[in-house]
């Protein structure tokens, strides 16, 4: 979706204002937001990718007036909702009304194993890659109002494949329930004055991850 | 630390005793789970746990001091960043599919996700606020020089910058130059001047004379 998510690009934020010594965590409720997303994560009520589509999907002056961990607090609690596990009357009474039995959950003794192992998103691939290092490609312009990892700000544009990383879960039809569908993934390099006008630095090279329908060949 | 989780903090913060409407939330929320059996507290303690000790730029300080030492483990950094920081016993939870990019006298890389916070986890930990700001989101990809001069670093005019957006599951790891003045030193001392800023890009190691400051 063209959400405010998809920053690359835009004017007006300001400067960068970093925080000496920041800690990890700015808040007690942050800290259990962080580990309940997680946990919930790995009961496989949904994916990674419908976690960052519930978190992406709102109105704009709603998502930049959260910060990060409200952000990620208003979309946990859209899928528990969503997926009728948690209900607004349940968290204004603090108690369950309405039972329900998990399918699996992540048990402490098993927390160290499942962050040393993650949770890779390479799959064998069923097609033969499009596109091989070095091949001159140009992104498509698509503007799906549904999950997408291919930012605004190099669609249309002609960049350079640098990389190839095999087939990956893609993201677009994993985030809707739609399967894992893998697709070939690429690391597309851009030169900065094809992004953003001759005036750009001549120094600079952008690169984006992008799964192979978001490319189509320079002909 | 943006406005808005200035306003969150200080609303945590300075209401004292009276619990603020979002942490009231997220215990009624937690509590909710815990009763239905979808979370195990011990878990999430231990989840905290992890990523306010174990897991954080330390890691990735180790990675980086051991390429300045040892060649061959440098090329298969390089090479292989995943396997190479696995060796280390620093793999898992969003550094599954890791890349590393060296900087040069004549290249400069940076990091950054503009799409949201994807950020190389099992070497860094989690990311600051800043990274996952709007400020840097939406300049890094356009102005990065603009963006290093926000962190009090000039890069000269003829150095290349490049800028690896995330978006995708692959995580990025910047070598940064070893500090001159250095060579011979031991690998736990040059551990001390790999900063996590110097491991996304917008910052260089410590000079060596910040280790007897």
């Amino acid at each position: 979706m063209n959400g405010v998510h998809d920053m690359g690009g835009m004017h007006g934020f300001g400067t960068v204002l970093p925080e000496p010594d920041e800690p990890v965590f700015h808040a007690e409720w942050e800290r259990r937001v962080f580990a309940l997303t997680l946990a919930m994560g790995a009961t496989g009520e949904w994916t990674l990718d419908a976690s960052r589509f519930a978190r992406e999907d709102r109105r704009p002056e709603d998502y930049l007036d959260k910060s990060y961990y409200a952000i990620w607090l208003a979309g946990l609690l859209r899928l528990l909702a969503e997926r009728g596990i948690v209900s607004e009357a349940e968290l204004s009474a603090g108690r369950a009304l309405e039972p329900r039995t998990p399918q699996k959950i992540l048990e402490a003794a098993d927390v160290t194993a499942l962050l040393g192992r993650g949770d890779p998103t390479n799959r064998s691939p069923s097609e033969q890659a499009l596109f091989v290092v070095g091949d001159r490609v140009r992104v498509r312009n698509i503007n799906p109002p549904t999950h997408t990892r291919l930012p605004r700000y190099v669609r249309g544009h002609v960049g350079t494949v640098r990389q190839t990383h095999g087939a990956h879960v893609f993201p677009d039809t994993n985030a809707h329930e739609r399967g894992e569908d893998p697709r070939w993934l690429y690391t597309v390099s851009f030169d900065g004055r094809e992004l953003w006008g001759p005036e750009t630095d001549p120094r600079l090279t952008v690169s984006i991850d992008a799964f192979e329908p978001y490319l189509e060949p320079v002909t | 630390m943006s406005d808005r989780d200035r306003r969150d903090s200080e609303e945590t913060h300075e209401h004292g005793s009276e619990l603020s409407e979002t942490q009231i939330r997220v215990r009624a929320l937690e509590s909710v789970l815990v009763e239905k059996g979808y979370v195990d507290p011990a878990a999430l303690d231990l989840l905290i746990e992890t990523y306010e000790t174990r897991v954080g730029p330390h890691n990735g300080a180790r990675v980086i001091a051991k390429a300045w030492t040892d060649a061959d483990y440098r090329r298969w950094l390089l090479d292989d960043a995943g396997a190479a920081v696995a060796s280390l016993g620093y793999g898992g939870r969003q550094g599954e599919n890791l890349v590393a990019h060296e900087n040069t006298p004549d290249v400069h890389n940076l990091v950054v996700c503009t799409l949201c916070s994807c950020y190389p986890w099992s070497v860094l930990g989690l990311p600051p606020v800043w990274y996952k700001s709007a400020p840097y989101r939406s300049r890094a990809v356009a102005d990065p020089r603009g963006v290093l001069l926000d962190f009090g670093v000039e890069l000269a005019p003829d150095v290349q910058i490049r800028v690896w957006d995330s978006t995708a599951e692959v995580r990025y790891l910047v070598l940064p130059l070893q500090p001159a003045g250095t060579e011979g030193w031991t690998e736990e001392d040059l551990a001390h001047l790999v900063t996590r800023d110097s491991m996304i890009g917008t910052g260089l190691p410590k000079q060596p004379q910040a280790l007897s400051e």
